[in-house]
């Protein structure tokens, strides 16, 4: 017992000096994450494999930005926001790194995805991201009790007076804004038009406002919310739909008639990043396929590690054909990177609808 | 010591007071003033274009001239105005009964009750609360059981239980004052309130009242501070017309980036709030110095 736990011993001394030998001194890896990004067991593998400490920190995409615009871009080695949010924070308040894509295994990565991201994360000529997971935002259905739902302006129907729930944030003004039959991408380089489109979200939001129980914000509380029955149709993301779909048939995820809304997480680097050694090898790393299926698993939403499907329980994919078939696939609306100043005027509107009684 | 060493060492006591003084000063101006002095520089200043500002008074007009902001706070310091008086209201019976009725162990032990809360984060008692107070929660269902209610109450998610929240969490910060002035207080002078033919009412308002005033002060100025400068009970508990001015504030700095706007709402309320405490050391006719001594 004690040879085998003074051999375990030296093989992390082993690893550990590889680890400092092979990458300056990259001792630890402060991840700033979403969660189910970064699951124990997964960690666990790659501390043991590289001998590098893993800190994660779960955060989401604003959250993301404030943290790291604090600080100027320091305390943390490699980041996860979305796609669609990373130039212009970068524009901004230059928190950011340019990858070297030449460190990273591309051969791992579904091409399509990876192209996706370089080309919205450019920034003056030099890319910002790489893939990692995906997935969208749409309608977390009971079907029992609200089975008349098939898009996001369906939440405002009067059956479901105090049972609705979504979020105070920029998706649902996308997503009512094309419920409401109108393109606000396309209208993002004019703010004319777009402050136009805001103002009838903003009326329908307003209206709607009685029948929502509560603004949900952070993903837990809605699945409580739903799992309790005291909501019975939000607009949230499909994994938790699909959480949910596991524990009770009834809740489904419903990909919307006007399109889902499709984000990328990425994996960026912090402009003061301590590790970027390591951060490259945790992105290689978690691409391999078969990682990158226990991190479905976790997280919920499949990842843009190529191959890593086949490794994905049945459930899970069982559970996605279900909520897209190919004409729900074909119908996701991507989200194309946001120019900077667009989030202040969505954030009148939402202050407003907070507001407005 | 003797007094010849004292002297002899009265150099080394100056460099002693100012060693000591030395940590509150560096807290205060590191923690407190200099983070001050920057929100200010960052309130005055507006976004032009990407990496670039310019000085602008903008934001502060932006408070007194779009409605919402302006609302936001004028609810939020009514809404901690009746909070605090509802407070005080609840606990200055309790105080009472704590510091002049009971005596030796049960008045410890009913002190110890009322610090009890405490020793949960505020998030834990908040999340308590919304067990409580849900569609789906305990007291929803006891009526039902009790055959009060038909279906699912929902208490949550309105005013009252911001309310319930806010009293609930500043309760200590109103008994602890108050304890402490009521004890200070000379039983004998309510012994001859009676004795000269006062009933409960005349002794309580010309001799209990007056004297527990600046406890009264004091605990009304922190429970006051602390509700305006609340963020999760109102957020948590007031589900989606929970208009809070911290709120405001947070949202501000954390998911509109703008952090110049959220600077100078915070400038604001630290300028409103001050001035609501003064007028009320005003009204009530307190001298700031008694009520924090």
């Amino acid at each position: 017992m004690r040879s085998l736990r003074y051999f375990k011993k030296l093989a992390v001394i082993g690893a550990v000096a590889s680890a400092v030998s092979f990458s300056a001194q990259a001792e630890t890896l402060r991840l700033l994450t979403w969660g189910g990004y970064a699951p124990q067991d997964v960690v666990e593998q790659f501390e043991q494999e590289t001998g590098v400490t893993v800190k994660i920190t779960l955060s989401n995409n604003e959250d993301m930005i404030s943290k790291l615009r604090a600080t100027r871009g320091a305390g943390f080695d490699l980041a996860q926001p979305s796609q669609d949010r990373i130039v212009s924070a970068q524009a901004d308040f230059n928190i950011y790194k340019p990858m070297d894509l030449s460190k990273i295994d591309t051969a791992k990565i579904i091409p399509s995805m990876l192209a996706a991201t370089q080309k919205n994360t450019e920034f003056e000529g030099e890319v910002y991201g790489v893939p990692h997971v995906w997935g969208t935002s749409g309608l977390i259905v009971n079907r029992s009790t609200a089975s008349t739902v098939k898009d996001y302006t369906d939440l405002c129907d009067d059956s479901l007076q105090g049972s609705v729930s979504y979020r105070l944030k920029r998706p649902t003004l996308i997503g009512f804004a094309f419920a409401l039959g109108e393109d606000p991408f396309a209208a993002y380089d004019n703010p004319d038009q777009y402050q136009a489109i805001l103002d009838k979200v903003e009326t329908r939001l307003i209206e709607c406002k009685s029948n929502v129980k509560a603004y949900w914000s952070g993903g837990d509380a809605l699945l409580n919310l739903v799992r309790s029955g005291e909501v019975s149709a939000a607009m949230a993301w499909d994994a938790g739909g699909w959480k949910l779909n596991a524990e009770n048939p009834d809740i489904r995820f419903v990909a919307p008639a006007s399109g889902a809304l499709g984000w990328i997480d990425t994996f960026v680097l912090p402009r003061k990043t301590k590790a970027e050694d390591a951060a490259y090898r945790w992105i290689n790393f978690v691409m391999q396929p078969e990682i990158a299926a226990r991190i479905t698993e976790s997280a919920g939403n499949f990842t843009a590690a190529q191959g890593s499907d086949e490794f994905v329980n049945d459930t899970l994919k069982t559970q996605f054909k279900e909520s897209f078939p190919q004409a729900a696939l074909d119908n996701i609306n991507w989200y194309p990177p946001v120019p900077a100043g667009l989030e202040e005027m969505e954030g009148k509107v939402l202050d407003r609808v907070k507001a407005a009684n | 010591m003797n007094r010849a060493s004292f002297h002899r060492n009265r150099s080394q006591f100056r460099l002693g007071f100012w060693l000591l003084l030395a940590p509150i000063v560096l807290w205060l101006s590191l923690l407190i003033i200099l983070p001050h002095v920057d929100m200010v520089l960052v309130s005055l200043r507006e976004r032009i274009a990407s990496r670039q500002y310019g000085f602008s008074l903008d934001n502060y007009t932006a408070f007194f001239t779009e409605p919402l902001y302006w609302n936001t706070f004028v609810r939020t310091a009514v809404m901690s105005i009746i909070a605090t008086l509802m407070t005080l209201i609840i606990a200055f019976p309790v105080s009472f009964y704590i510091a002049k009725v009971l005596s030796g162990r049960p008045k410890i032990a009913l002190f110890i009750l009322c610090l009890i809360p405490f020793w949960v984060s505020e998030l834990v008692r908040t999340y308590g609360w919304m067990i409580l107070l849900r569609e789906t929660g305990l007291i929803s269902g006891a009526l039902q059981w009790l055959g009060l209610a038909g279906q699912p109450v929902e208490l949550l998610y309105n005013d009252v239980a911001i309310m319930i929240g806010l009293i609930y969490t500043s309760m200590l910060f109103m008994v602890v004052p108050l304890v402490t002035t009521l004890d200070s207080l000379d039983n004998s002078l309510i012994e001859a309130g009676y004795d000269l033919g006062g009933n409960g009412w005349q002794v309580m308002t010309n001799i209990v009242i007056p004297h527990a005033m600046p406890g009264i002060m004091s605990g009304c100025i922190v429970v006051f501070m602390l509700t305006l400068g609340n963020y999760l009970t109102p957020t948590l508990l007031g589900g989606k017309d929970s208009l809070w001015f911290t709120e405001q504030i947070y949202t501000q700095f954390i998911t509109r980036f703008n952090w110049e706007q959220g600077a100078a709402f915070g400038i604001l309320l630290l300028i409103l709030s001050s001035l609501i405490v003064w007028l009320g050391l005003k009204l009530t006719k307190q001298s700031f110095t008694r009520v924090m001594s």
